[in-house]
């Protein structure tokens, strides 16, 4: 067995079971992602395997060492913080160099032009870090995390201080530098986008659980319950019957189709449904209707539509099928 | 758990305990057995326990005479400084103008002068050939407490400036926005919301002023004592232990009293509050709106704060033959045998124990403060750090007097015969000192994001080298400031000191004290121009301690 194997971890704050009962491997040279929304534990399992919260239970391991009792200095990985939390007190290169203390200087000032290239910072050497602006901090913060070569590194939400544009920019500027340096990477997000970007695979939790991990395109097309389907973007979730009504696939009666973002498309001879609402998206118009069944479903059409009617089908290349949750 | 883990954690609580063990031995050696001794001689009377000491002066007129004094001085002095002092924080902490840093730096020079400065400073102002002779104050309750606004001014400005220049401003805006005018606005959502600063820095003050000896010493003359003057009088002159010990005790009640309510208002001020990180929220300023607290602010600096230093300064010049020197070139002597050795030695003296002291009393408070700005996991022993965060404070409020009287009759005979021995001073000084150390470091080290020293352990670092570049390298900012507090602090130290100093071998305070209350213009003269001297090295050092800051560390 190599690179990381987290076995059955339980995280807890007082009463509160923040991780409960988690497994999770991750290779050499691989990133996985995690995802999931705020509370469901995935910050708590990435500062459990940085050592950083103790286990109630479960291991921690690299290859064939236990490192669950181990100190956090000792782990040899390295742990990006969604704030940076940069030594103010230091310059750009002392932070970048903070790890490297036991190399000679030589060494030391090599490897700090080296990732400061990594992260397009060149020269920025010198600088105060209360002079970068919050994109530049974070290049920062991951150049001084890569600098000791981690063998594993920890990113916790490492963008998500950052506006829009910034993040998609960076998202890049992140998968270049690990893939440049060959780094494991295990990456906490909520943002469903920078996980797809940067992972090999992703992981969805919920509830301090860990409920499926597989590369992205298989966690897209075959999601395992109801619960990733959801946090992915499927939804309404409707009966076989009513999906073959619509044209989508049929299913069995232990089992639902999560219609996707883009299965109801418009189809003049497809089935009328009276429309709610509809409201402008990044140049589309979403059209909200209701379903037989009661729900609504979201329509995207390039403009607004007449009030009334509106005929559509259930694409059924855009819709999972996703057993019944107890 | 495997073998280095177990290790490094043994390392690390092998310097815990030292952190923790060193400073508290201290504690418990050089205050609290004091103290203890003195309280006790209180109830033990020839060899017996008894309340009779207790009881005797409880049931004297005089004891509650002292004791209405004691409070009054310290209720007027309160108010008084909040009054002023809140206009003042508005001004200095909450507006933007030119030279502002300088008014700041201005306000806080009083608070670190020596007492017997102030005393001194106050009584030529007030007394008969004093500009302000003919109010008629000298020795009067109104002088006294102006003396003590004087010193305590700059507690609430800087209080109070501190939370409120960090107050989010969107409150007060909704407000406005809301209806409320400015009137409204700061009695209904300001205030409110400074009011755990305000009500912090006022017990603060409160201690100041209900323990202040130097000034009550110097300007108090006959007919006015403090608790704290009450317990001086009746050890060193009446011989009444006893007397002594029960005032000691009333002292105590008072005190955590005062404690008790400044640490309620701190828990409020630190959970409650909107701020805006290290953000200011800071406004130009603007004629109309603030006029008043800059109108209020300006008749404080100049007239409390500066005329009574002026005319110190400039009344040390005149002497009976006009302007001149004649008072400093006197103060190569003794006076004509009114003191023991000549002002410059005594000045000398005063250096070295200051340095000593200092040294000492940084040395520990850095370890306490170090201590005391860790955040355990285990509940029992983050109770642990904050009653040691609390006893620390202990010496801030028993009275110096008890802690130098206490060294008298306690380390006189083995193990601790330290009777002769030329470091009592500076350990009686570092007791004095240890809390305003622990309380100018805590700050900083309490500020510290612990996500800053989990990115350093994540990065490689073992416990020892987090404490060095990440708490050690920050509290170097707070060091200069927390070295000059001590040092000034030191050389202007009187309560403990006035007991233990030898005759031969007096401070520059115990020798200015000495002058002032000798008749003569030339003694006089002298205590002028050494509280000069002694004003001057005392505020050299706090700016040296300010130019002192650590550059910007390299790779």
């Amino acid at each position: 067995m190599s690179g990381l194997t987290v076995t059955g971890a339980v995280v807890r704050y007082g009463d509160v079971v923040a991780v409960g009962d988690v497994d999770l491997a991750v290779a050499p040279g691989e990133i996985v992602a995690l995802l999931g929304a705020s509370g469901s534990g995935k910050s708590s399992l990435l500062r459990g395997i940085a050592g950083l919260e103790p286990l109630v239970a479960g291991q921690v391991c690299w290859g064939d060492d236990d490192l669950t009792d181990v100190a956090v200095h000792k782990r040899g990985f390295g742990l990006m913080f969604q704030d940076g939390q940069l030594f103010n007190h230091l310059s750009v290169e002392g932070n970048v160099a903070y790890g490297l203390y036991r190399e000679p200087k030589a060494v030391r000032r090599a490897r700090v032009a080296e990732l400061l290239a990594v992260v397009g910072l060149s020269g920025y050497g010198k600088r105060r870090v209360s002079e970068l602006s919050g994109g530049q901090a974070q290049r920062v913060a991951l150049a001084r995390s890569l600098a000791p070569r981690p063998r594993l590194l920890l990113l916790d939400e490492p963008l998500s201080a950052l506006d829009r544009n910034l993040r998609e920019h960076m998202v890049g500027v992140l998968g270049d530098a690990l893939r440049a340096t060959g780094t494991t990477a295990l990456y906490v997000t909520h943002d469903q986008d920078e996980a797809f970007a940067l992972a090999d695979r992703v992981g969805v939790m919920q509830a301090g659980r860990l409920l499926q991990v597989d590369p992205p395109d298989v966690l897209w097309r075959e999601p395992e319950s109801r619960a990733v389907a959801g946090f992915l973007g499927y939804g309404p979730f409707v009966a076989g019957e009513l999906s073959q009504r619509l044209g989508g696939p049929g299913a069995a009666p232990n089992e639902l189709v999560g219609i996707g973002p883009a299965a109801l498309v418009p189809d003049p001879t497809g089935t009328a449904l009276p429309v709610i609402e509809q409201r402008y998206q990044r140049g589309e118009v979403l059209v909200d209707v209701r379903l037989p069944d009661g729900q609504v479903g979201t329509v995207r059409t390039a403009e607004k539509v007449p009030n009334g009617d509106l005929a559509l089908t259930l694409d059924p290349s855009g819709c999972v099928i996703v057993p019944v949750s107890h | 758990m495997t073998h280095s883990a177990r290790q490094g954690w043994s390392l690390s609580w092998g310097f815990w305990a030292i952190a923790v063990l060193v400073p508290v031995s201290f504690l418990v050696v050089f205050f609290a057995w004091p103290v203890a001794g003195l309280i006790s001689r209180g109830f033990v009377i020839d060899g017996v326990f008894s309340l009779d000491g207790l009881s005797a002066v409880l049931s004297s007129p005089r004891t509650w005479r002292i004791i209405g004094q004691t409070l009054a001085l310290a209720v007027a002095g309160t108010l008084a400084s909040v009054l002023l002092g809140v206009p003042g924080a508005y001004l200095l902490y909450r507006t933007r103008f030119r030279g502002r840093a300088f008014a700041r730096a201005l306000v806080s020079v009083p608070f670190v002068l020596p007492t017997v400065v102030v005393g001194v400073a106050f009584r030529s102002l007030f007394g008969a050939s004093g500009p302000l002779g003919w109010l008629g104050l000298d020795e009067s309750f109104a002088a006294i407490m102006l003396a003590l606004v004087f010193f305590n001014y700059s507690v609430i400005v800087r209080t109070v400036g501190a939370l409120w220049s960090r107050l989010d401003p969107r409150a007060d805006e909704a407000a406005r926005v809301l209806g409320a005018s400015p009137v409204r606005v700061f009695c209904t959502v300001t205030l409110p919301a400074i009011a755990p600063a305000v009500l912090s820095g006022a017990s603060l003050v409160f201690l100041f002023c209900a323990t202040a000896f130097g000034i009550v010493m110097v300007m108090g003359g006959v007919g006015f004592g403090t608790i704290e003057t009450e317990i001086w009088y009746q050890t060193t002159q009446l011989l009444d232990l006893p007397a002594a010990a029960a005032l000691s005790i009333v002292q105590l009640v008072v005190v955590v009293a005062a404690l008790l309510v400044a640490a309620r208002a701190r828990t409020r001020a630190e959970h409650a509050l909107r701020l805006r990180g290290d953000d200011t929220t800071e406004q130009p300023w603007r004629a109309g709106r603030d006029l008043v607290p800059t109108l209020v602010t300006a008749l404080v600096v100049l007239g409390l704060l500066g005329l009574p230093m002026i005319n110190l300064v400039v009344r040390s010049f005149i002497t009976a033959d006009g302007w001149g020197w004649r008072n400093y070139a006197l103060l190569a002597g003794t006076g004509e045998g009114s003191i023991t050795v000549p002002v410059w030695t005594a000045a000398l003296n005063s250096l070295t124990i200051a340095a000593q002291a200092a040294a000492l009393a940084v040395l520990l408070g850095a370890l306490v403060s170090l201590v005391a700005s860790r955040r355990p996991r285990s509940r029992r022993l983050a109770g642990g750090v904050r009653l040691l965060d609390a006893v620390f404070m202990l010496p801030l409020g028993v009275s110096a007097v008890t802690v130098g009287f206490g060294f008298l009759i306690t380390l006189n005979r083995p193990p601790f015969d330290l009777r002769s021995s030329p470091i009592l001073i500076p350990i009686a000084q570092a007791v004095v000192a240890l809390p305003l150390v622990v309380r100018t470091l805590l700050p900083v080290l309490r500020a510290i994001d612990p996500r800053q020293r989990e990115a350093a352990a994540s990065l490689g670092a073992p416990p020892g080298r987090v404490l060095a570049t990440i708490d050690g390298a920050l509290a170097l900012r707070g060091l200069g400031l927390a070295v000059g507090f001590a040092f000034a602090t030191s050389l202007g130290e009187f309560g403990a000191t006035s007991f233990l100093a030898r005759p031969d071998h007096p401070t520059l305070p115990v020798v200015i004290f000495r002058l002032i209350g000798r008749p003569g213009a030339d003694n006089f003269g002298m205590a002028l121009a050494a509280s000069v001297v002694l004003a001057v090295l005392t505020a050299a050092v706090m700016a040296a301690a300010e130019l002192v800051r650590p550059k910007e560390a390299e790779l």
